[in-house]
């Protein structure tokens, strides 16, 4: 029987962390893959309102994003607490929506223009004057594809 | 015999590749932005001449006033009923005089289809808030997205969403997305 036994106690034989960066770098390769970084930081208060007929954005770099809402307290001081426009990292008037547009517009391929998308990402308490404004804009500048940022409504 | 190269410390590597793990673990917004999807009217031409008046029978008129209440063809309305309502302005399933008419179309896949002439006219007030723009807005959609679907049951058998690209445009010219938007009006303040 002592043919298995060995003789003497013998201790465990510490783990091999040798595959531990091939797994850690597994998994970074995984995240550097999915992240996108947020481009802009946010200045006004949003929270979009609810939907259940949505559809999900697929080519993200041909979106343009237009925030209204609110503004942050941070700014209220400068920018009262009406909503108001942002575009990139700044508020923005109604009026230079046409501008913001041509700029994106030429940001990207030729090809791509006919397919962009503006989403409207706009906090559920607005009043409607101002997204009837911004969409009179678009309209003008002949962004006429665009979706309301909504989230899924679980009914 | 050589000498042996050293083996290199792979210990720290470990650790490296962890604070990278972490600084995009951080960074990372895994969100998928998802929204109604809709197309604006392109701006009328300078010259156009006035559109031949639609018949009232086929215009269906969703009114939203300021404190947000919803008048639906002259009544007041709760939103939950809203799909309902559309539902049946845009079937017109009894041919109803008062409901709109249809135009017998070619259509390929379908055959000869009763396109219904219904249009449906969103009018909101300046004052309107935009969640409740939205939710009526998305009861709308919705119906067109049910009547969509439904056909496609009836004709293909499957749903609407898992029809092919051609299939799919007969389906929408069936059953157009005639959604019009009028100019809001400017009553009373903010």
């Amino acid at each position: 029987m002592s043919k298995f036994r060995n003789s003497g106690k013998k201790e465990l034989p510490p783990i091999s962390t040798a595959s531990l960066p091939d797994i850690v770098f597994m998994l970074l390769f995984f995240f550097m893959v999915t992240t996108t970084m947020r481009e802009v930081t946010l200045m006004v208060k949003l929270t979009v309102p609810k939907a259940t007929e949505i559809s999900k954005l697929e080519k993200k770099s041909l979106v343009s994003y237009i925030y209204v809402g609110p503004p942050h307290k941070q700014y209220q001081k400068i920018y009262g607490s009406e909503p108001r426009v942002q575009l990139n990292d700044q508020f923005a008037n109604v009026g230079d929506i046409p501008d913001y547009i041509t700029a994106e517009r030429e940001a990207r391929d030729e090809a791509e223009v006919p397919m962009m998308i503006t989403s409207l990402k706009i906090d559920e308490f607005t009043k409607m004057g101002i997204v009837n404004d911004i969409k009179w804009e678009l309209r003008k500048a002949s962004a006429l594809n665009i979706t309301y940022s909504s989230r899924q409504r679980a009914d | 015999m050589a000498k042996k190269i050293p083996e290199l410390p792979a210990s720290t590597l470990a650790d490296i590749a962890f604070m990278l793990l972490i600084f995009f673990l951080v960074t990372t917004t895994m969100d998928v932005d998802s929204g109604l999807r809709r197309r604006l009217s392109p701006m009328p031409p300078e010259d156009m001449e006035d559109t031949p008046p639609i018949k009232e029978r086929n215009v269906f008129i969703v009114l939203v006033d300021k404190s947000n209440r919803l008048m639906v063809e002259g009544e007041l309305m709760q939103i939950s009923n809203l799909r309902e309502k559309a539902k049946e302005f845009l079937a017109n399933p009894d041919n109803s005089d008062k409901l709109p008419e249809k135009k017998l179309v070619e259509i390929p896949f379908l055959g000869e289809y009763e396109v219904s002439k219904g249009v449906i006219s969103l009018q909101n007030d300046v004052g309107t808030q935009y969640g409740t723009y939205i939710a009526v807005m998305n009861e709308l959609v919705g119906a067109y997205n049910e009547l969509r679907d439904e056909l496609s049951r009836r004709e293909f058998g499957k749903p609407y969403n898992n029809l092919d690209k051609d299939r799919r445009k007969a389906v929408q010219k069936a059953i157009p997305m005639l959604l019009s938007e009028a100019e809001p009006k400017k009553v009373g303040g903010k």
